[in-house]
């Protein structure tokens, strides 16, 4: 019953593959074009740049967000920067190299071949954003600007102050609007997704609920794309914004798209710590910050309640330095995260809590100015001081992992194609390009490189693949239409009346979701603590189905449409226990405490995972079945992930 | 988690705006909290009335954020009179309770401009904006090769300004505080940044006109340098933009060469 996973890697050597592609796609012809329409789910910064590039093409698009406005994407809060092998530092950059290090920063669990045409698209990427007017940061000389980002030796992350996505996605928006006004593009705003119309074996439509009125409304199209960001916000309290969900993806795999290492979730090292039991968020600290600010702890216990200034140098515990000398503060993320979360374990955590380390920049002062370290960071610093109410410029910051990024997501082939035919994802959405572990500024790389440089090719090669069939029109009074629905309309309104009986609500149960994910499926993971997790998510589930407090009507509310995503985050929590307890191994952001080396690095074991994971929805309370994509390394040798 | 027991608690009461639907009559509807944590944001005070509020079977009061740092222009609220609340440069979800003081009484209330309508309760709908956008604010590049990043040099300071105009997060804030409620700082910002970069200079003169067209023709009013879109922007959006604007628009309308192209489906200039 095992599903053949064929992940469609196109023949030759690495570096000619997506030629290859390119060269053997099938076209479709420009008078045609028109014919055919691309519905587009999500306007972050895969999605706006897909939307806007297909429409470029011919093909009538309609675009569609949960916000009031396609510029709200999460990919605004973006703040680092973007990789690209421009090689402009002169300093060893080559598209060989982003992608080395994107295979390696992944600890060995991502398909070369995406990764190569990844490295090879990021520098377009930039010529396509200068080419929209976005402000990168410039040398005096009038030339872009680079820096450096953890996992990385030399220095290819672009940035606009520490606003990169923000700018990134206004670009993607601007070049959005301007089909908008040719009448390409029409834009659906306020909609949520809730289902996928299968007709006859292919992605026909979507069905969505407009957040404002209630309505619930039928989209036909010839292909969908599902760009609806990362799924982060199973752990109640991330960088993610608030309205970060999993419900798109999470109702295409009910439909029978396989999900990907729902398991592989990037933990973040540098953000705001915890401070209250009513927050809803975290904030991040830039990891570009890690470029001039040095991390430590007091190396004895007995320090670490005390003014950080008055500690000296020689009873300060460097540790990133100590134990990663060739990378230091700049070890990647996931190795970054572990080591803070073991010296807090040790028991030299600083603040109220113990759950947090120093990020100091005393010595950068020292070095380079205040002004200097203002121009670079003014707003992070001034971010910082808003909610902490502390002066970073005269105290260290104090920092603390947080769920950032989800690596997993759908299953996609080489052409970002899902296991359903005709539905594709992208962006954060898909599992595609980061294996075990994201690099820094390599996800809106990523977006950028999906939406404007591979789906305008790939939904082409579909399109015209399948041209006969798609070209006879799939109206939304077919049944497909009609059952798929009545499925969603039935769910909300059983949710409605539910939740007139019940007593929790759904933040509670959120929380509660948040917390047993945050501790067994967080950074250490046990095969106890899995098995636990799976069976408090149970009864979590039981909780929201018999006991779900729900007030208000079917009009705008944010609490029902609140409820709706957490009945798909409980299901996805159970996978992703599931997930981590299959993989007995430790990769990048998976850390299995039963498989460590002696020095406690992840130890992974290639003979027996080194392939994807990907799950198939067996129903509601139903064991999912797991599937595998074998990952071949031809280019690149399987090596032990070493920051030394 | 990390105890809280340390941090200082206010009492406060709400008076929050309440509006079943865009013609429905609004209301203030009352509140009182007690033991607010002044170290909680304000978007997080407003998060625990509404448990309180569903608690006792009500519906929910509706007001929209995202990001939660600032960024995405989503929270839009008028505390007590003022477009993101008393704190300059903020959003108003970078409001902390510590700007309150034990016993105040703080007022709530949605953006209020025509060309804003309330869609419930503090959720307004601000599409309108997006059709300035759609008029002009862009640069006509399609996706595709183009010259290398680095073929076209930017002074510095000219990307510095550029940036600090880009830097717009579209929340609003400008229109709410303006008595005449005018879009100008918003359209500026885009404006000015696209004219300060050589990739904005092809299509500079159709873009301000169609911008400020579509500007006037969504309701919003009209500058009378009144400086309030300033004093409330969260990003800081400086003022000289609308000179700019200005300027701009007015060069492009005696530009005989585009006025004659401006019927035409590519806009000429
Ligand atoms: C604070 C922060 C800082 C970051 N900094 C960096 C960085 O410096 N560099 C870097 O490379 N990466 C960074 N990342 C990661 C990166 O921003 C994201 O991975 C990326 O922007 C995701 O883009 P996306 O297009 O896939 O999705 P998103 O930008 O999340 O967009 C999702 C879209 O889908 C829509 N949507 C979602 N669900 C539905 C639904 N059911 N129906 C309809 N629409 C729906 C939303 O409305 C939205 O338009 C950062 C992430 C965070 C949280
Ligand atoms: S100019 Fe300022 S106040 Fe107006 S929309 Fe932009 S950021 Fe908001
Ligand atoms: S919620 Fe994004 S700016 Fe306030």
């Amino acid at each position: 019953m095992s599903i053949e996973l064929n992940p469609g890697i196109p023949e030759g050597p690495l570096s000619q593959k997506w030629d290859h592609y390119k060269a053997n796609m099938k076209l479709v012809n420009p008078a045609n074009k028109r014919k055919y329409s691309v519905i587009v789910v999500g306007t972050g910064l895969a999605g706006a740049s897909a939307a806007a590039s297909l429409a470029e093409l011919g093909y009538q698009v309609k675009s569609f967000c949960t916000h009031d406005s396609a510029r709200r994407a999460h990919s605004i809060a973006a703040q680092g920067g973007i990789n690209a092998a421009k090689s402009y530092p002169n300093d060893g950059d080559s598209v060989w190299r982003l992608f080395y290090d994107t295979i390696k920063g992944g600890d060995y669990r991502a398909r070369e071949a995406n990764v190569y045409r990844l490295a090879q698209n990021s520098t377009s990427i930039i010529d396509q954003c200068v080419s929209q007017g976005v402000p990168f940061a410039r040398e005096y000389s009038g030339e872009l600007a680079n820096r450096s980002f953890g996992g990385a030796q030399v220095s290819r992350t672009f940035y606009a102050r520490g606003q990169t996505g923000q700018q990134l996605l206004l670009g993607a928006y601007s070049q959005l609007m301007k089909e908008v006004d040719k009448g390409k593009v029409t834009l659906f705003p306020y909609r949520e997704m809730l289902d996928v119309v299968m007709v006859d074996g292919k992605a026909r439509g979507i069905i969505t609920r407009n957040v404002t009125t209630g309505e619930i409304e039928r989209h036909a199209a010839d292909a969908v794309v599902l760009a609806t960001g990362g799924y982060g916000r199973v752990y109640f309290l991330s960088t993610n914004a608030m309205n970060s969900n999993v419900t798109a993806i999470w109702r295409a795999h009910r439909r029978g798209a396989l999900f990907g290492n729902p398991c592989y979730v990037q933990i973040h090292p540098t953000c705001i710590p915890v401070s209250g039991s009513y927050q809803a968020k975290l904030t991040l600290m830039s990891e570009s910050l890690r470029n001039d600010g040095r991390v430590w702890v007091p190396k004895k216990k007995e320090d670490c309640k005390k003014d950080p200034s008055t500690i000296p140098d020689e009873d300060r515990d460097y540790y990133l330095e100590r134990k990663y000398p060739s990378f230091g503060n700049l070890a990647p993320r996931d190795i970054a995260s572990r080591a803070a979360k073991e010296v807090c374990d040790e028991g030299r955590g600083v603040g109220e809590s113990g759950l947090a380390v120093y990020l100091d920049f005393r010595d950068a002062i020292k070095r380079d100015s205040e002004a200097v370290i203002r121009e670079r960071y003014g707003n992070l610093f001034d971010m910082y001081h808003e909610i902490t109410n502390e002066n970073p410029y005269r105290a260290p910051m104090r920092i603390y992992p947080a769920v950032h990024y989800t690596m997993g997501g759908l299953w996609v082939d080489y052409s970002l194609q899902t296991t359903l035919p005709g539905l594709f994802a992208a962006g954060e959405a898909n599992f595609s390009d980061h294996g075990a572990n994201r690099l820094g500024a390599s996800a809106l790389m990523q977006g950028l490189s999906d939406g404007y440089f591979v789906l305008p090719y790939t939904v082409t090669n579909y399109l015209g693949t399948h041209a006969q069939e798609l070209l006879k029109k799939v109206d939304v009074s077919h049944a497909a239409f009609d059952s798929a629905e009545n499925e969603v309309r039935a769910e909300i309104d059983r949710m409605l009346e539910n939740g007139k009986k019940g007593k929790r609500t759904v933040t509670e149960i959120y929380r509660d979701l948040g917390k047993v994910v945050w501790e067994k499926i967080g950074m250490a993971r046990s095969e106890q603590g899995l098995k636990e997790a799976l069976a408090e998510i149970e009864k979590l589930q039981k909780d929201f189905d018999t006991d779900l407090l729900l007030t208000g009507d079917s009009k705008l509310n944010k609490n029902l449409e609140m409820a709706g995503r957490l009945r798909d985050l409980l299901e996805l929590g159970a996978l992703m226990a599931r997930d981590a307890l299959e993989r007995k191994e430790s990769c990048g952001g998976h850390f299995r405490v039963e498989s460590q080396t002696p020095d406690g690095e992840a130890q992974r074991d290639d003979e027996n995972f080194a392939h994807v994971a990907a799950w198939e929805y067996k129903g509601k309370g139903q064991v999912p079945a797991r599937h595998q994509e074998k990952l071949v390394y031809e280019n690149v040798k399987l090596s032990v992930r070493s920051y030394k | 988690m990390m105890s809280t027991s340390k941090s200082k608690t206010i009492h406060i009461r709400l008076r929050v705006w309440r509006q079943e639907s865009r013609d429905a009559q609004g209301f203030f509807e009352e509140h009182e909290l007690k033991n607010v944590l002044v170290d909680m944001s304000f978007l997080e005070m407003l998060d625990v009335l509404n448990e309180q509020i569903i608690k006792s079977g009500k519906r929910p009061l509706e007001y929209e954020s995202d990001c939660r740092e600032g960024i995405c222009g989503t929270c839009s609220l008028m505390v007590q009179g003022q477009a993101h609340g008393p704190i300059r440069g903020a959003t108003t979800c970078q409001l902390y309770m510590r700007s309150f003081v034990d016993g105040e009484t703080i007022t709530i209330e949605p953006w209020r401009a025509k060309a804003f309508p309330v869609v419930r309760d503090l959720v307004t709908d601000r599409r309108a904006f997006d059709r300035i956008q759609m008029a002009g604010g862009y640069t006509g590049a399609k996706t595709g090769p183009h010259a290398d990043a680095n073929a076209i040099l930017i002074p510095k300071d000219l990307a510095d300004r550029a940036m600090d105009a880009a830097a717009c997060i579209g929340c609003g804030a400008c229109v709410a505080a303006c008595p005449n409620a005018s879009a100008s700082l918003f359209t500026s910002a885009k404006v000015t940044q696209l004219a300060l970069l050589p990739q904005g200079q092809a299509d500079r003169k159709r873009r301000v006109i169609r911008m400020v067209d579509q500007m006037d023709k969504e309701g919003f009013g009209s500058c009378s340098n009144l400086q309030e879109c300033e004093a409330a922007c969260p990003k800081k959006i400086s003022i000289q933009n609308i000179a700019i604007l200005k300027q701009e628009y007015l060069k492009a309308a005696l530009a005989a060469d585009f006025r004659a192209g401006m019927g035409s489906a590519d806009g000429g200039a």
